[in-house]
């Protein structure tokens, strides 16, 4: 029989039972929507998770640093590759020569420093970094109060939340609720911080001097200050994920390199002549997507420095949604296990029902797979419908979940989240599995059906 | 066909000591107990008997529904127990047509989609098959009952929607158990005159079983009586002596 008439006498002989059938779909369905709801659950959390890693604005990022610096991000990179001493050094021409690599935009300096800030006549200490005009784009900024550098060279400053509560003496007690950035903005924007600092400067022989001796490396350290204006307040931190001190102001990079700040890394590297070629304890590279990533991190590691990236920190994070998304798998599928078992069920109430049928369809001629492909095509029929409605159902459930869950954070005072995803890949899969499933399920009771005996059959009132 | 003429004719059926037994608990059921008999293509046999004297599963055997536990069956040449499965249902898609006391007609479908149930079998073709099945249909007299459904019909009618779709495959041979036995004698006269007709018009192989003499007297040239299994008569019918003194007069 041809597949097209067998879809036809499956549809008809389906219409026929048509509560039963209905109920059978019904309990697909339901499989199919508990697996596509715990699925794209788990598909939204690992997007959310995703999401708030790339506004770090950092998966497009690599962080090089020195092998002389002797702090590495893993042990592998410390044993392969020169020895410290043979690896070259990370200053200004390695930092062009980064820049020059094919897909990458631009390559910076990691200017950092602790230090002191004063406003309105109070010190309050800490970690001071320099921003490229470039993060004007980033994401990060998105929930920024105020506006963002005025230029690259400007004696401004960004404040982080946390820095903002400090100077206003709000620092909010564990479990009190949180203060809004704006408020906190209202009170701080325009205002001036007094930032002081230390220069290192060459001394003056050492520019006079024509070699470049060891004893001629010497320099000055000499104490200034610099007003800043604070020009914006900052929610998230865009500094996030960046090694282990965390910045809480933030300079325009250029005007922050002006100031020659002395660095940690100065006081392991006074051989080195300050001033003509400044060295840095790591240079950060910007690239034009986060696919060349590997690339580029494997191109620079045989420039002889060492590199991490966000891609290496969320490799075990991939794994672990990798591992839910299984788990959420399992759990979705038991529902549609247990469908299958309806399957079966009516289909072998079917062949009871049916059996003189089959006995007077054997008589006029069906062969064993005639008889097959029928059962087949009806289990099958009820995997199609049951798949389609469970994907709705599923995709209902998710979005209801999801507007429940926005109900909620909106209460808390949280932003608004998209924790639900269903992809395309999710639903084509999901009808397919649950066809699978019927097939799989429609196999006994069609081969049964196949192999009653006619006489038999006939007989059967 | 007379039988006189039909004995030159090419053999349908041959049955060699064909013997069906079943194992009832201890019991063994000799239902066809060593039957041997020839049947020639265009022949009308009756067979007769009581209930339970092996005459249907001996039908069930040449319609291949059943395979004998010894002894063979070949028909048209082809010897059914050698058949695979898959071959015994060709056979019984295009070399038999069968017709049963209680009609067998599928209650979901209508007359028509009944009718053209077996030639979606024998995968002919959509367009064909609409032509085929009116047509089988209009030869029963039943074109405008198409649409209804078996339950909606009198007896005599889904057996005439029966006969059509035997028909349908243009088989060789017709099998027909007790065709009669649920039909009052008027129907079961019109049912009679069809299957005559079959036989006559189109020259099919006959093989009803029935356990009415009369009925077989009147229509077939052959009975074949069994009792317990076993061949007990074989001879021509009174029908079949008068038509052929009719013939032998002309």
């Amino acid at each position: 029989m041809k597949l097209y008439d067998s879809t036809e006498l499956a549809l008809r002989n389906l219409r026929e039972s048509f509560l039963r059938n209905s109920l059978t779909t019904i309990g697909i369905s339901v499989g199919v929507a508990s697996l596509v709801a715990m699925l794209s659950l788990g598909i939204g959390l690992q997007k959310l998770a995703g999401r708030r890693l790339e506004k770090s604005g950092l998966f497009d990022t690599v962080i090089v640093t020195s092998r002389r610096d002797l702090r590495s991000f893993n042990r592998e990179q410390e044993d392969n590759g020169p020895s410290p001493a043979d690896s070259p050094a990370l200053d200004e021409p390695a930092r062009q020569k980064l820049e020059q690599l094919p897909n990458v935009i631009e390559a910076y300096p990691d200017v950092r420093f602790i230090t002191e800030l004063r406003f309105e006549g109070s010190p309050h200490l800490t970690m001071v970094a320099g921003l490229p005009f470039s993060s004007k784009n980033n994401d990060a900024f998105d929930g920024m109060q105020g506006s963002f550098f005025s230029s690259d060279s400007a004696p401004e400053a960004i404040l982080q939340k946390s820095f903002a509560e400090e100077l206003l003496g709000k620092t909010p007690k564990r479990g009190a609720e949180d203060v809004n950035v704006s408020e906190l903005a209202k009170s701080l924007l325009g205002k001036e911080l007094v930032l002081s600092y230390t220069e290192r400067t060459a001394t003056a022989n050492t520019s006079s001097g024509a070699s470049e001796s060891a004893d001629s490396a010497a320099y000055s350290v000499i104490r200034h200050q610099q007003i800043l204006k604070i020009v914006g307040v900052s929610d998230l931190d865009p500094d996030s994920m960046r090694g282990q001190a965390r910045a809480r102001v933030f300079l325009p990079l250029k005007f922050a390199e002006s100031l020659h700040v002395m660095q940690a890394s100065d006081m392991r590297d006074t051989t080195r002549l300050p001033g003509s070629v400044p060295t840095y304890s790591n240079v950060s590279v910007r690239l034009k997507s986060p696919k060349n990533v590997q690339a580029i991190e494997d191109a620079i590691k045989k420039m002889g420095f060492n590199t991490f990236s966000i891609t290496d920190a969320t490799r075990s994070m991939r794994q672990f949604f990798a591992v839910l998304d299984l788990f959420l798998g399992i759990f979705g599928s038991l529902a549609l296990a247990v469908a299958s078992i309806g399957i079966v069920n009516t289909l072998v109430m079917a062949i009871l029902e049916r059996r003189r049928e089959i006995g007077i369809m054997k008589a006029l001629g069906a062969s064993d797979a005639d008889v097959k492909g029928l059962f087949f095509a009806e289990a099958g029929a009820m995997g199609i419908f049951g798949g389609a409605v469970g994907v709705a159902l599923g995709w209902t459930i998710g979005r209801i979940i999801n507007i429940g869950t926005n109900v909620y954070l909106r209460r808390q005072n949280f932003p608004p989240e998209q924790i639900w995803f269903v992809p395309w890949w999710l639903i084509a899969g999901a009808i397919v599995f649950s066809i699978i499933v019927s097939l799989l399920s429609g196999l006994y009771p069609a081969s049964r059906a196949a192999r009653l005996d006619p006489v038999q059959a006939l007989r059967y009132e | 066909m007379p039988p006189l003429e039909a004995s030159k004719n090419p053999i349908a059926v041959l049955a060699e000591n064909v013997c069906r037994h079943y194992q009832m608990g201890e019991a063994l059921i000799r239902a066809v107990d060593g039957i041997s008999l020839e049947i020639r293509s265009g022949e009308f046999v009756a067979l007769l008997g009581t209930s339970g004297s092996g005459k249907s599963s001996l039908l069930n055997l040449i319609a291949g529904l059943d395979r004998p536990t010894s002894g063979r069956v070949v028909v048209h040449g082809s010897d059914l127990a050698s058949l695979s499965r898959v071959e015994l249902a060709k056979y019984r898609l295009h070399t038999v047509g069968m017709v049963f006391q209680s009609f067998n007609l599928i209650p979901s479908m209508t007359l028509f989609e009944n009718v053209e149930l077996p030639m979606r079998f024998a995968e002919v073709d959509r367009n064909k098959r609409e032509a085929l099945a009116l047509k089988a249909l209009e030869r029963v007299g039943l074109a405008k009952r198409k649409k209804h459904r078996p339950t909606e019909l009198s007896g005599g009618e889904q057996q005439r929607a029966s006969l059509a779709r035997a028909l349908i495959n243009q088989p060789r041979l017709l099998l027909a158990d007790e065709p009669t036995g649920n039909l009052d004698s008027r129907t079961g006269t019109e049912i009679m005159n069809f299957i005559r007709e079959f036989n006559e018009s189109l020259g099919m192989t006959i093989v009803m079983v029935t356990h009415e003499r009369a009925l077989a007297e009147r229509y077939a040239g052959r009975m074949i009586s069994l009792a317990d299994g076993k061949l007990i008569d074989d001879r021509a019918t009174a029908s079949a002596a008068t038509a052929m003194m009719r013939r032998g007069e002309s």
